[in-house]
């Protein structure tokens, strides 16, 4: 039944599976689907129960009911039956709000909000951290801590086929608990107005096997993750002075104002979620972002040699 | 005067002469415009705030246009955001809000029986300033400098001045402009509907648009408050750099978001009640019966009224707020369908045991009611948290509030146009133009906002400029866009059908048959409003009392005449409406109009940091009141009472709380107590959000001495002001101007003391949101102080001037009530500022 009710809403929809929340991934998803199934239904009857008695009560004669019975009429569906019904709902609602609990043991990652990025931090317990940027990878089935905050301007963290959605405010830390059920590539967005950019914020969600997802993590914090092989690549990057900001892990550059470009690589998109990380895309996006990304805080390179962008490019592509 | 002389058609003729005399318009192109009555303001009112909503449409089309296709490049995104961001604000402030005030203005006279609202020149004041705030505003998109931080302009993105421009102070600055109007206008129709109903009609008969109209003024009086508070926070920070939401520096970016939404949700139902109100008029009309279940309705508007200020978490669910408030608002949340869902089964029942005529108003009822009722049950749905924490700022909720807007005020409205046209112009609209727009309206706002719904929970977030193909939502997307265009032929068509009815017929008296006052007026309108003043026995007099009409038209009721030549109308008392006095209101008036384009200077200025013009404009302002108040207002009359008719002499001048003036000013003082309150929030806001608040450095500041000492004073000034008027009362008028001296001393004393806490203490308030906050709350309450010293003066010149005597002591007795509110004032910011952190 639930099942059916979200594929014929999809299909309406169109078949967008990895940013809905008609198409879940993870428990709380899932779950707030079922509520959003029977919510619906329950409108839907509610509507049309009431568009009925209009239509009754515009057609009968004078007099149809008395008085009396018009104010049974008022009583019962207009005070005590919407009571009863939101009674049931709330208390049918309640354990949904409880959070998801959390061990002490389970991975953390932290994620903060800027214009118009993400900067993720993986904090595995007991481990030293990693940090990566625009792109999130969870362990399937295992409880997975968000610790979301922000830096300039209020951003909101959704996943919408994970969870529900959680605000990223300057000066608080909150607390997104989730498990996801499904391994797949899905995506999230920004949906607390931030500014220019607000609608180019999204970033890639990838929930894998736990043994999987242990090895990329074990992979990922291997010190020497600088594309050696590429030496021009690099001499540009570090020439044009991107390590002004950007870092990446194993060479010497360790800004920390953009993203984080180690593992530039394995990325499935660039510029937070918006463009395909082909080389020309790339190379593109460096010498103007603005062009991609309005309002964005990096500067555009213009002036840059488009040889010298493309070798930037190919160097970053080249990141393991 | 008897009932036997109203017999002679000679009298009854020299009386309307007399009376038209009194209320005609002024004539001519630029004195039209000082016109104070209030079918002019009202349909000024109306015209303008109809204009706003035609032009917040069209931005509207531009972002469906933009939006029709995935990775559009129709406007750019920086023209985007301020496209959404007017679209919102201006619906809001610029139509919806001032649509219900005009709305009343123009109608409220006619349903009670009375010649004009208590205060007309305030209505015309609130107008203007509606309007040159409402083009500031509108015009800036024109110089790309628009507001672009979305309509709740949610710190720190908008107060950072190095990521927001002009267009966020033309926001604050306009609207506080705006929201000052709205407050005016909100004393302004609660004074109407308290003092000024017929004799005979206790508050148990007013016509339930009268009940509505109490209501949501009274909720404009708490719910705008909160929010000027905010505004004043708001602007500080970025004009000041003050750091109220600055997290580095000790603020909290929801302290905003909390001002903002105890404004913002009782806003909602703000817009919504006055157009169940017109339902309320029109239902029973169609329905050719009473009103089934009025003390139900009566109640159930009241009770969502109070629900609808414990529900602004529910636009906060994700910010991360405890689970257990988040349970309780959402609870709160839900309670609020039972008396919406009371008041809509009142009208089916209505509708049930009475026939219903099928006509255009009901029609659009109808409609509204079907969309409204949509728009309610996703209500309840994004009120469950979990739900919401997915809906929550998607094209889900973008669909929501225009279902509940639609529904609940804009299609009401139209339904209350085709219902009222005739009796403001005269004329009739075409049924069959106005059943053509209904269909284009009803189609066209689902076409447009039903798959937004979907959309929404497929991963749409509201704001964005565009969105990627492979998000699958662009056969959705371009529905709702040709669904913009479908609602917006719809429009077309109604106002192509207002453009051609002054060509048609004039209408019938009463050419529906309705049964409530307002439709006394006659097709040819005469600006005195009513003939004669009626006694009231019923809540639908035209229909229950016999010879009704009759009796007002040949001025058999009360006040049929105007010997003096001045305009007057009947205040009756609050409950009972027993007749108290006849008062004199305000003619046609240069000073309206300049008062608001004096205060409008003091908040364009200080946009664009014109400190000094904006300070002139400040004094000028102050100046005009003061003249304004001298030559309008608590004139002494040439005699002490006069006839009203049937035998009953009423006095001509009241003073305390009989009289409308003690009322605005008490009311008035009711809503700056409750701006001062969200001040004082803010305070103890910061000190349950932070351990440091106030920070180690300033533990001891701003020290006990001085705050003790201005609040001594302060209250030294109130026992002397309330000593003044009792002995003005008692005839001893030189201990009274006495006193008033000591009174002002004391008052400017007790501000310099206030001020001189955080002063010497050398708090930065760029530093730390202590800081800031404690110079804010001494500012407001000195700047307060201040104005009580003027007050008090203006009292003691007018005793002077023989204006105010012990037996005329409205002055002084309307000074008081500030007074002691001064005083509340005084005693809590200086308990706060200089005992608290002692304490703490």
């Amino acid at each position: 039944m639930r099942r059916l009710a979200a594929t014929s809403l999809l299909a309406v929809a169109g078949c967008n599976a990895h940013q809905s929340a008609l198409a879940p991934f993870g428990e709380e998803a899932d779950d707030t689907l079922t509520l959003t199934i029977v919510l619906a239904i329950g409108a839907l009857i509610l509507a049309s129960g009431v568009a009925v008695l209009a239509w009754r009560a515009a057609r009968s004669p004078k007099g149809a009911i008395s008085h009396e019975g018009g104010m049974k009429l008022v009583l019962w569906l207009g005070a005590v039956g919407p009571a009863v019904i939101l009674t049931v709902l709330l208390l049918f609602a309640l354990p949904a709000m409880r959070p998801m609990s959390a061990a002490p043991g389970d991975l953390r990652i932290r994620v903060e909000g800027e214009q118009f990025w993400w900067r993720v931090r993986y904090d595995p317990a007991g481990e030293a951290p990693l940090t990566a940027a625009n792109e999130i990878r969870v362990p399937v089935g295992r409880t997975v801590v968000f610790d979301l905050t922000a830096t300039d301007v209020i951003h909101s963290f959704w996943i919408p086929g994970l969870a529900g959605k959680m605000d990223m405010i300057p000066g608080r830390t909150n607390r997104l608990v989730v498990r996801a059920r499904k391994a797949g590539i899905y995506r999230g967005v920004c949906t607390e107005f931030c500014g220019l950019s607000h609608a180019l914020m999204a970033f890639d969600v990838i929930a894998m096997e736990p043994a999987a997802f242990d090895a990329w993590l074990a992979d990922a914090r291997r010190a020497s993750d600088g594309n050696e092989a590429d030496a021009g690549g690099a001499a540009a990057f570090a020439a044009h002075g991107c390590g002004a900001c950007h870092a990446i892990r194993g060479t010497a550059h360790d800004a920390r104002i953009g993203p984080d470009l180690s593992r530039f690589g394995e990325r499935r998109t660039l510029g937070a979620g918006i463009l395909q990380p082909t080389i020309e895309n790339t190379a593109a996006f460096i010498r103007d972002p603005h062009r991609f990304k309005p309002g964005a805080r990096m500067p555009a390179y213009k002036s840059m040699a488009p040889a010298d962008a493309e070798a930037i490019a190919r160097y970053l592509k080249g990141l393991p | 005067m008897s009932l036997h002389e109203q017999d002679d058609p000679e009298l009854r003729r020299a009386q309307e002469e007399r009376l038209r005399a009194v209320w005609a318009s002024p004539k001519g192109l630029f004195l039209k415009w000082t016109d104070t009555n209030n079918d002019a303001v009202g349909a000024w009112y109306t015209l303008t705030a109809f204009g706003f909503m035609l032009f917040a449409g069209v931005l509207a089309l531009l972002m469906r246009t933009q939006l029709a296709v995935p990775e559009n490049d129709f406007v750019e995104a920086g023209t985007f955001n301020q496209l959404f961001t007017l679209h919102g604000s201006m619906m809001m402030f610029l139509f919806a809000v001032p649509m219900f005030e005009a709305v009343a203005i123009l109608l409220l006279p006619q349903l009670l029986g009375a010649r004009d609202l208590p205060f007309p020149r305030l209505s015309a004041f609130g107008y203007w300033s509606f309007l040159l705030g409402g083009v500031f505003v509108s015009g800036s998109i024109f110089f790309d400098a628009a507001p672009d931080g979305g309509w709740f302009m949610y710190p720190p993105l908008t107060t950072r001045t190095d990521l927001s421009g002009l267009g966020a102070d033309i926001w604050m600055l306009g609207l506080s402009f705006i929201e000052v109007s709205s407050v005016a206008a909100a004393v302004e129709l609660i004074v109407g509907v308290l003092k000024c109903r017929p004799p005979g009609m206790r508050l148990n008969l007013m016509p339930l648009y009268a009940w509505y109209i109490l209501v949501v003024a009274v909720m404009i009086l708490f719910a705008f408050p909160p929010l000027i508070a905010g505004d004043v926070l708001f602007e500080m920070e970025r004009l000041l750099n003050w750091p109220f939401f600055d997290a580095s520096r000790g603020g909290d970016p929801l302290l905003w978001q909390h001002l903002f939404w105890i404004f913002g949700h009782p806003e909602v139902y703000i817009v919504f009640l006055p157009s169940i109100a017109l339902f309320a008029m029109l239902v029973p009309t169609f329905s050719q019966r009473h009103v089934l279940g009025y003390p139900w309705i009566v109640l159930a508007a009241v009770g969502t009224a109070f629900l609808s200020f414990g529900l602004w978490v529910h636009h906060m669910f994700t910010t991360g707020l405890p689970k257990i408030s988040l349970a309780f608002f959402s609870a709160a949340s839900e309670a609020v369908a039972i008396p919406t869902a009371v008041q809509i089964f009142v009208f089916i029942a209505t509708m049930w045991a009475g026939r219903v005529i099928w006509s255009t108003p009901m029609l659009y009822a109808a409609g509204s009611l079907a969309i409204f009722v949509i728009g309610g049950l996703t209500g309840v749905m994004v009120a469950v948290a979990p739900f919401d924490w997915q809906a929550h700022d998607t094209y889900f909720v973008v669909a929501h509030l225009h279902y509940v807007l639609i529904g609940g005020t804009l299609m009401p409205l139209f339904a209350g146009l085709y219902y009222y046209w005739p009796l403001i112009t005269g004329k009739t609209l075409s049924d069959r133009l106005g059943r053509i727009a209904f269909w284009l309206l009803f189609i066209g706002a689902n076409l447009t906002f039903f798959p937004m719904h979907i959309s929404g929970l497929e991963g749409m977030p509201r704001r964005v400029f565009t969105y990627p193909a492979e998000l699958g939502i662009d056969a959705l997307n371009l529905a709702s866009s040709i669904g913009a265009f479908v609602f917006a032929a719809g429009v077309a068509v109604i106002c192509l059908d207002i453009a051609l009815s002054p060509r048609r017929p004039l209408a019938a008296r009463n050419p529906w048959n309705a049964g409530t006052l307002e439709w006394l007026a006659h097709p040819q309108d005469e600006h005195w409003g009513i003939r004669s003043i009626p006694l009231i026995e019923s809540r639908y007099p035209i229909w229950d009392q016999p010879d009704f009409i009759r009796k007002v038209d040949e001025g058999r009721y009360f006040l049929p005449d105007a010997e003096e030549g001045r305009r007057e109308t009947i205040v009756t008392s609050v409950l009972d409406a027993r007749p108290l006095a006849v008062i004199r209101l305000g003619t046609p008036s240069w000073k309206p109009m300049l008062t608001a384009i004096a205060l409008g200077g003091v908040f364009i200025f200080t946009t664009y940091h014109l400190y000094w013009l904006a300070l002139v404009s400040g004094v000028l302002t102050l100046a005009m009141v003061l003249w304004w108040l001298w030559t309008g207002t608590a004139e002494i009359p040439e005699r002490d009472c006069k006839p009203v008719g049937h035998g009953i002499e009423l006095p001509l001048y009241m003073s305390g709380t009989a009289s409308p003036g003690w009322w605005a000013m008490f009311i008035t003082m009711m809503a700056d107590a409750t701006a001062f309150s969200g001040l004082v929030f803010g305070y103890y806001f910061f000190w349950t959000r932070h351990e440091d608040f106030p920070p180690d450095a300033l533990a001891h500041a701003p020290g006990v001495f001085w705050p003790m000492v201005a609040l001594a004073l302060g209250v030294l000034a109130w026992l002397l002001a309330i000593t003044a008027r009792e002995s003005n009362a008692k005839g001893r008028v030189g201990v009274a101007r006495a006193l008033l001296m000591l009174a002002i001393g004391a008052c400017l004393a007790s501000g310099a003391a206030g001020v001189a806490g955080p002063w010497t203490s050398g708090m930065a308030p760029e530093s730390h949101s202590y800081p800031a906050i404690v110079w804010t709350l001494s500012i407001w309450t000195a700047a307060h102080a201040a104005i009580g010293a003027i007050m008090l003066g203006y009292a003691l010149a007018r005793s002077l001037a023989g204006r105010m005597t012990p037996r005329y002591d409205a002055e002084i007795r309307n000074v008081t009530v500030y007074m002691h509110f001064l005083a509340l004032t005084t005693v809590v910011t200086y308990a706060t500022t200089g005992l608290f952190p002692e304490v703490s």
